[in-house]
């Protein structure tokens, strides 16, 4: 086949580099190949509304089917690709076939960590990253009531408060001592761990899974080290992905947390860039080389890859954040927080309504909102521009902060 | 079923039928009228799906929440009086006939 842009992986990194791509005026031939047979999906709604049911399976496709033909991009749905053939400037599918490229993207994303202990093969331990997978989740949960959660961070939590809703009791063990501690404060931890508990769910820290106890084949319990043992029909198992390196580093492009590119989001082979889940960058924000799971991550990566392709090269800056519906609870999150050495707190947490913001010495690194979405907006605009926010002033609700220049 | 217009920057008008329930973001995407784009999936993060509506339906519509506030101060194109996002609007019986104007630019 053809030329033109080759982009690997259809989530919504790789949906949008093509997406954006003829936005931009592209006009050589594009090709989206994935190893799902679905049309591309988004995945936030896949541990919430889509398992809920709120959410039908046309509101979580980015785009009907139409949009690849109208935009003519040659969408290769259920096909993997094996192997970069750099020199020939092809890739090879897993179907036999191969195709050419101009400029290859790769938005090969991340696979779940498998959980690594005995029993984790019992039917009834499940994991959540595809469509398929959320689709299989619902139908499980719908035949069980007790479930237990591995992992209490984004996903796991997620999972919880919808298997909550949906009338289950539902255990989250959780290794470290608090709820989501690689990303937010311990204030917003026990905020959620407080929150989860009203709720019913019960959540365990400092949970060191030994063994998933099986009966028939089937999961029973869930038992720690320390010997506790949880009962469960269900487990479902959210303790975090690994990227998707394999087809890039055995063409010889570096890798190390990720597919490593520079800050115009390239590899060592400039006609090949990596994006989204699986790419592995220079940050500003973070001031070091970082790869992060997020939809504004895979969306803005996409974007920029897709203006330099087209012509209009520039490194890639954007400001991360992310969010999280939990209940009836939003936390928004904007700039990055590790590293971060003092925390104000803007608002009330009794209220239910606040937001932490984090400094670096003098410097605002990040800001998390918690059902304050206008915190959240003026947070973004305030860290992408660099404006300085004193802690004198995050802390202070008479000072109006879309005011600071 | 009750049908949206949708005004292209181009000045083209698309009309689509809406089913109620159905938000015009959604209803937009799947009709694919170019301009609306809904990256955050209809969750009031993004942006987005940013369209101005015909006046005499503005009291019709359901009112402004915080989180539409807030993502309604960081359009791309200027905020006006009749600025909504369009994934925060269902459509119902009563919105037939309803016409939006997209903005030139989404992002």
């Amino acid at each position: 086949m053809a030329d033109g842009c080759v982009v690997v992986g259809t989530g919504q990194a790789g949906f949008e580099v093509a997406a954006s791509l003829r936005e931009a005026g592209y006009e050589e031939p594009i090709a989206l190949v994935g190893e799902e047979p679905h049309l591309p999906y988004q995945r936030p709604p896949l541990s919430k509304g889509f398992v809920l049911d709120t959410q039908g399976m046309d509101e979580v496709e980015l785009r009907p089917d139409a949009f690849y033909r109208d935009h003519r991009i040659d969408l290769v749905p259920g096909e993997r690709v094996t192997a970069i053939d750099r020199a020939a400037r092809r890739v090879r599918l897993a179907s036999g076939g191969e195709l050419a490229f101009q400029s290859l993207v790769l938005a090969v994303g991340a696979h779940n960590r498998g959980l690594p202990v005995d029993g984790a093969e019992l039917d009834g331990v499940v994991y959540l990253r595809t469509l398929d997978e959320s689709i299989a989740l619902k139908q499980r949960l719908a035949a069980s009531a007790q479930v237990v959660v591995i992992g209490g961070g984004f996903i796991g939590l997620e999972v919880a408060a919808s298997a909550c809703v949906l009338g289950k009791a539902v255990t989250v063990l959780e290794a470290q001592p608090r709820l989501m501690p690689r990303v937010v404060a311990p204030r917003i931890s026990e905020f959620y761990r407080e929150l989860h508990a009203a709720k019913g769910v019960t959540i365990v820290c400092e949970a060191a899974v030994a063994e998933i106890e099986g009966y028939g084949g089937r999961v029973r319990a869930v038992r720690l080290s320390g010997g506790a043992s949880y009962p469960a029909d269900l487990v479902v198992v959210g303790i975090g992905v690994a990227p998707n390196v394999e087809v890039a580093q055995t063409a010889g492009l570096p890798v190390s947390n990720g597919i490593a590119v520079d800050e115009h989001l390239q590899t060592a082979d400039p006609a090949i860039y990596a994006v989204g889940d699986c790419a592995e960058h220079p940050n500003a924000f973070a001031g070091r080389r970082v790869r992060l799971e997020s939809v504004q991550n895979a969306a803005d990566q996409a974007r920029c890859v897709a203006a330099s392709i087209a012509g209009r090269r520039a490194p890639y800056t954007a400001l991360p954040w992310f969010w999280t519906d939990q209940f009836d609870v939003r936390l928004q999150m904007a700039g990055l927080s590790q590293g971060y050495d003092s925390i104000v707190t803007r608002g009330n947490p009794g209220t239910r309504k606040f937001s932490v913001f984090y400094f670096r010495g003098p410097q605002l690194v990040a800001v998390d909102s918690i059902n304050r979405p206008a915190d959240h907006i003026v947070a973004r605009r305030l860290l992408s521009a660099h404006v300085g926010v004193t802690p004198e002033q995050a802390g202070d609700e008479s000072v109006d902060l879309r005011k600071l220049r | 079923m009750p049908t949206v217009n949708y005004i292209l920057p181009t000045g083209e008008t698309r009309t689509v039928d809406v089913a109620p329930g159905t938000t015009l973001m959604t209803a937009a995407v799947k009709h694919g009228v170019e301009g609306i784009i809904g990256e955050c999936g209809g969750v009031c993060m993004c942006a987005t799906c940013h369209v101005y509506v015909n006046e005499e339906f503005l009291d019709k519509l359901p009112p402004i929440k915080d989180t539409e506030e807030a993502v309604l101060e960081v359009t791309n194109a200027e905020r006006l009086p009749n600025s909504r996002l369009s994934c925060q609007i269902k459509m119902t019986a009563e919105l037939d006939g309803l016409t939006v104007q997209i903005p030139t630019s989404q992002r």
